[in-house]
């Protein structure tokens, strides 16, 4: 139907446009978007501080941080000595329960399951640590993934011991 | 058809229609010639547009009075439920009107799979009711947030949090979907916005739906094109209005039981507990109309791999017309595919017991098994067997089987 042609100045006058135009549409829509992201007021809470003073060797707390609970568990030894036993290679997602508690008698973590955001159970499961109701996910008591649909271990957040009776989380 | 020759009779309607042809459209859909041997299944088209009117008046009353914020809007639906005025029972209406829209959609969706409606010339129909659905789903789940109960949040936490299988994203689109990091308020406030928005969505492609079905016209249970309207075909109005009616009412009687002495039979007790981020319910469980999807979900070990499996299982559903490769369209004249379908029919049934049971031993395997079913019947049974079925001989007419000896004569020649 038609030559090869060469592209004449309207070729690249369009061209031009075009590219202006979708520049423009995408700079007009981002803050569209962009809006459904955390704000501000919700980023500013941040940090939370914990007293954790009156748990006891074998319990835990749950506190509510960015909207989403952190356990806080006083692990006992034989609980601390069953997460070190635990041989990489067992592990579906291999972490040292050291690297997971910094302290060994204090597991901080996200109490949400990595599946789909369920709240585990504490005290349950195969593994004598948390098991997921939602869709039968079970972890050990380092609250690492040992059985069910659960790609990962539970996040550890960014924390830290302001002194030895707070724990100061993100 | 004959609303191009349509003129208004008086002057002032004549003047009106030249300049928006509002009242040919009208005489367009009273003559909209339809097939005579149109079965009770096919009123369920007329039954859904019902449905969706019915949520969206009983939906922007329950706006007038409900709140979208974390910390009102449980106390808000208590408030419409205690002290509005037939707060109850619109409330009531709205929640079980969804159960019924999808209960009369599932027949619609079931009726066009028998009968092969889905097939050429009707593939546009049958993508933009698929898209329709779709929105159904989604519209239904939020709207299912939004009394902010136990069930409330975690269905929200649970459904949003399938977007975290998507590969390094993941969070980032939570995040984005949450306006925060767990589902709250901000998520709540704009579940709310779409919940409103998307009905109007579905309104504008249900219109398209219509369009789109009276271009080619209506299937009908033998499957086979009208061939002279005069004989195969009745007008739409009033023939198929006052069956189409008269089918509404029936669906109405059970609408009514539900409303009046089962309201929330078909919900959880669960979520009339005020949402909670630290406590999930030890058994969640979607709404029922979600259940095979929540099975197949489910019954696949890995994450990502059952995402996709889920969302999978809809998207066959979409290209349906192209999987199956039989030119006939009715199942009445499809031996073989009619007990394939009864097969389907009896997996989709069992793939949402699975759903509502707990995930795990033997109803874990049975889960498996049927979801496998459920993909082999749509990718590997129907692209085979429209080619190697035997299928019975069509009739030369829709008035046909039922003609006297001599009208046939007259059909032959």
């Amino acid at each position: 139907m038609s030559d090869q042609k060469k592209p004449k100045r309207r070729d690249f006058l369009f061209t031009a446009s075009y590219a202006i135009g979708a520049v423009g549409v995408g700079a007009a829509v981002w803050p569209l978007v962009d809006q459904m992201n955390p704000d501000s007021s919700v980023k500013a809470l941040a940090s939370t501080e914990v007293d954790v003073s009156s748990v006891e060797a074998g319990k835990s707390i749950t506190v509510l941080w960015r909207g989403k609970p952190v356990f806080i568990k006083r692990r006992t030894q034989e609980e601390i000595a069953e997460a070190r036993a635990v041989k990489l290679e067992d592990l579906k997602h291999p972490e040292k329960d050291e690297d997971r508690a910094k302290n060994p008698e204090w597991l901080v973590m996200l109490g949400v399951c990595t599946h789909l955001g369920c709240v585990p159970l504490s005290d349950k499961g195969d593994y004598n640590g948390w098991f997921c109701p939602c869709h039968g996910s079970h972890y050990d008591t380092s609250g690492r993934i040992r059985k069910g649909p659960a790609p990962t271990n539970m996040e550890i957040p960014k924390y830290e011991f302001v002194n030895d009776n707070t724990i100061k989380i993100g | 058809m004959s609303d191009h020759n349509y003129v208004p009779s008086s002057k002032l309607g004549k003047w009106f229609n030249d300049r928006l042809p509002l009242l040919s459209l009208s005489a367009h859909l009273r003559e909209y010639p339809t097939p005579k041997n149109l079965n009770y299944w096919w009123t369920f088209g007329g039954i859904l547009t019902f449905c969706l009117m019915a949520q969206i008046i009983t939906g922007i009353v329950l706006a007038m009075h409900y709140v979208a914020h974390a910390d009102l809007a449980f106390d808000s639906v208590e408030h419409i439920m205690r002290d509005v005025n037939y707060g109850w029972l619109i409330r009531y209406f709205h929640a079980n009107g969804s159960s019924m829209f999808f209960l009369a959609v599932y027949i619609h969706i079931f009726r066009s799979i028998y009968y092969g409606s889905y097939k050429s010339p009707r593939e546009v129909i049958w993508i933009i009711g698929m898209i329709i659905y779709f929105l159904m789903m989604m519209t239904a789940f939020m709207g299912y947030v939004l009394p902010w109960g136990q069930m409330s949040f975690w269905a929200a936490t649970v459904i949003t949090n399938l977007f975290s299988a998507v590969p390094f994203i993941g969070e980032s689109i939570t995040n984005w979907l949450w306006g925060g990091f767990a589902v709250d308020s901000p998520t709540l406030t704009r579940f709310y916005a779409l919940h409103y928005l998307f009905p109007f969505l579905i309104l504008g492609l249900v219109i398209l739906h219509i369009w789109a079905l009276h271009i080619p016209g209506n299937n009908n249970p033998i499957g086979i094109d009208v061939k002279k309207p005069s004989k195969d075909t009745v007008p739409f109005h009033p023939y198929i209005v006052i069956k189409d009616l008269f089918a509404l009412l029936i669906f109405l009687i059970l609408f009514a039981f539900f409303v009046f002495y089962a309201p929330n039979l078909l919900g959880h007790p669960d979520n009339y507990i005020e949402a909670n981020p630290l406590v999930t319910p030890t058994h969640i469980v979607p709404e029922w109309y979600l259940l095979p999807f929540y099975a197949i979900l489910r019954s696949v070990p890995d994450k990502l791999l059952g995402v996709i499996a889920m969302f999978a299982s809809i998207f066959v559903l979409v290209i349906l017309p192209w999987l199956d490769t039989s030119k006939i369209r009715s199942a009445v004249f499809r031996p073989m595919y009619r007990q394939f379908y009864w097969i389907l029919i009896i997996d989709v049934f069992l793939l949402g017991y699975m759903g509502a049971m707990p995930a795990e031993g033997t109803y874990l395997l049975i889960a498996r098994v049927a979801t496998s079913y459920y993909f082999i019947h749509f990718l590997i049974i129907l692209p085979i067997l429209g080619r190697k079925e035997k299928t019975i001989p069509l009739p030369l007419s829709i008035a046909e089987p039922v003609l006297e000896d001599a009208e046939k004569k007259e059909f032959n020649n």
